[in-house]
């Protein structure tokens, strides 16, 4: 019925300018739809808009929290990315993140009360591993079982929450902690440094940005970075050239695992300095939103991050200002990767007006 | 012994509608991963209007309506844009667990009456099974009437004939004159009512209260009981109740006094866990999903003009 008035036709081949406007179009997109919230709600569009995307960042301390934010979806999103661009769909970044957490504060709890660089320097190694061991049951269970990923990593995420409930409610509970569940703070030794005073900035960034870097020069300058690239373009040619699919489970879900295991190891021993309950604030899927808008490519991802770290702080002052649950964060952001996935139509095809 | 039974077909009532309402989507060669949104978005919806308007039926009138809206907008994003169906769904959940925890927040205080259970005379009276088949909700029988007429509709009529062609073969289908896209979009639109009417089941009939984040998975489980029942209704019937016994058990455990050495984390844990052991049991053999699973499914397609 709408065929006369509009419809879509085929590109002759795929619009490089549209790859990179859709995720533009969608931010745009999601703005909109957040004004409209605003008005649906009786608050005032323009003053809601300020509150979240400009009043957060308008003082020093604003843009340390910013960096703070993105820190962990930067390097979440890294590690995802791998995998996605060789669609191997590891979905339970968010309890890769908490059993990573939970792994570090292992460390900083055993080496308690004692000193030394040794003692981060173990926390990132048991943080890396500990994500890491999270994924590689999926990756095993794909590779041995043929099991479906994206549902084994997602069912673990619930196993990883309930897991850090039962941890910090039991073993790994603060003894002068009046039964809250929660874990002693950390010792000064096993907290990241501050990178600017007047911040909770701390020298994860700078790991954050060194993966970044990791990250491009895998995926577009090693053989390796390439077979997985071809292989999530393209199955059938890569198995023809003899690539190992199982390698590419392994290395997919390795590298998200590993990557997020490391951003929790940066949470609790950066701004929480502590293990709770509610170790994550939902990086492990926000990272998933940012490696998509991010056209999974790493220069996307640093900025794609600030945005999402954007869309964090503006619902904590909607929260604060305008009386908003802190859920909105959450709307923002699935309305953004929604409309993202929609525009990206425009990438193979056009829209034609008038009759055919 | 009945009261288990009684709670396990309660608990796998949701993800029988849920799951049924998947496999037909799934069916027509739409994964829809939303299935936990959509869940979400039908509870908080059912709640606030069975709260305002006193009527549950309202509520999960309401719910269902909410959950096919979404799903209507997963349709238009992977059926009219051709959008990635894993992402699309994915953010579905994202954005339906989002806008539920935005839209419940007020509610979360509120508790509502609960529902009368259904009495079949003479039924009810058998021992055991009696009580815990026929004194239910009516959304339990609603579930076994959804699930006759679900078997009936695939595998006796003209139209489920349509809607599997369409599932294994999108092009042939519509070589012969049948519109891919709009069957499609209904099979697509009665996953997302069903899941709404999960979720309405959860928060007007099951808990009867709202809490952020109280679907807790069950969306997702759903979509694991397709997989694990192959896409056959009476296997998801059966793995429906397994997974009920499985939520019901742990509580009862919790709840038996019985001095157990295990933390309640533990056994809370035990619906993902299971959901997983089912997985490799039914994923083992390579062909038993790929000769059972729709031949498109998870596929866009575009009819040539």
């Amino acid at each position: 019925m709408f065929k006369n008035i509009v419809r879509l036709e085929a590109r002759a081949e795929s619009s490089h300018l549209m790859s990179y406007a859709s995720p533009l179009i969608a931010i745009v997109l999601m703005m909109v739809g957040g004004l409209i919230l605003f008005s649906i709600l009786g608050k005032n569009p323009i003053e809601g808009f300020r509150i979240f995307f400009i009043n957060p960042i308008s003082d020093i301390y604003g843009l340390g929290e910013l960096l703070l934010k993105a820190t962990p979806l930067m390097i979440i999103a890294t590690g995802l990315a791998i995998g996605f661009r060789a669609n191997v769909w590891n979905i339970g970044a968010e309890g890769q993140f908490i059993m990573g957490g939970v792994a570090a504060s292992a460390v900083a709890l055993y080496f308690y009360e004692s000193d030394g660089i040794h003692i981060l320097i173990c926390m990132v190694i048991a943080g890396g591993i500990g994500g890491m061991l999270w994924a590689a049951i999926p990756a095993f269970l794909k590779t041995r079982f043929n099991t479906n990923e994206i549902l084994v990593s997602l069912m673990l995420v619930y196993v990883a929450q309930l897991a850090v409930s039962w941890l910090v409610h039991g073993p790994m509970i603060d003894p002068e902690g009046f039964n809250f569940p929660q874990s002693r703070m950390f010792e000064e030794s096993a907290l990241l440094p501050i990178l600017i005073d007047g911040t909770r900035l701390n020298a994860a960034f700078m790991f954050a940005l060194s993966v970044l870097l990791v990250g491009y020069v895998f995926m577009y300058r090693s053989f390796l970075g390439f077979q997985m690239q071809v292989a999530g373009n393209a199955s059938d040619a890569a198995r023809y050239a003899g690539f190992s699919a199982k390698r590419m489970v392994w290395i997919g879900l390795l590298s998200g695992g590993s990557m997020a295991g490391l951003a929790g190891m940066t949470e609790v021993s950066g701004p929480m300095g502590q293990l709770t309950e509610h170790v994550s604030n939902n990086y492990g899927f926000a990272a998933i939103i940012v490696a998509f808008v991010a056209r999974l490519n790493p220069i996307g991802i640093f900025f794609a991050s600030l945005l999402m770290a954007l869309l964090y702080l503006g619902g904590e002052q909607g929260q604060q200002y305008m009386n908003l649950p802190s859920s909105i964060s959450n709307v923002f952001q699935g309305m953004l990767l929604i409309f993202l996935l929609g525009s990206d139509v425009f990438i193979n095809y056009r829209l034609k007006w008038g009759k055919p | 012994m009945s009261s288990i039974l009684f709670a396990t077909i309660t608990a796998g009532t949701p993800l029988i509608i849920v799951a049924l309402g998947q496999l037909i989507a799934e069916k027509s060669g739409v994964l829809n991963l939303g299935a936990e949104g959509m869940m979400a978005m039908g509870a908080v919806t059912a709640f606030a209007v069975t709260l305002h308007s006193g009527s549950p039926w309202l509520g999960v009138l309401a719910g269902m309506g909410a959950g096919a809206l979404m799903s209507l907008l997963f349709g238009f994003v992977v059926l009219t844009l051709m959008g990635n169906q894993v992402a699309t769904g994915l953010a579905l959940s994202i954005f339906g667990i989002g806008l539920s925890a935005f839209i419940g927040k007020p509610y979360e205080s509120d508790i509502l009456p609960t529902v009368e259970a259904i009495r079949i005379p003479v039924l009810a009276d058998i021992p055991i099974i009696g009580p815990a088949f026929f004194h239910q909700q009516a959304l339990v029988y609603f579930s076994w009437a959804l699930f006759f007429i679900l078997v009936w509709f695939l595998y006796r009529s003209r139209s489920g004939l349509v809607l599997r062609a369409i599932g294994e073969s999108p092009s042939s289908a519509h070589s012969i004159g049948f519109s891919v896209i709009k069957i499609r979009y209904g099979a697509t639109l009665f996953g997302g009512a069903m899941a709404g009417i999960g979720g309405a089941f959860l928060s007007v009939f099951y808990t009867p209260l709202w809490v952020e984040g109280m679907v807790s998975g069950r969306g997702w489980i759903a979509i694991a009981l397709v997989v694990f029942a192959t896409w056959r209704p009476f296997r998801v019937l059966v793995g429906a109740y397994l997974f009920g016994g499985v939520m019901v058990a742990q509580l009862f455990l919790q709840g038996s006094g019985i001095q157990i050495e295990v933390p309640s984390q533990f056994l809370s844990a035990l619906p993902y866990i299971a959901t997983i052991v089912v997985l490799v049991i039914i994923s083992r053999d390579r062909n038993t999903v790929r000769l059972n699973a729709p031949a498109s499914l998870g596929k866009p397609y575009r009819p040539e003009e």
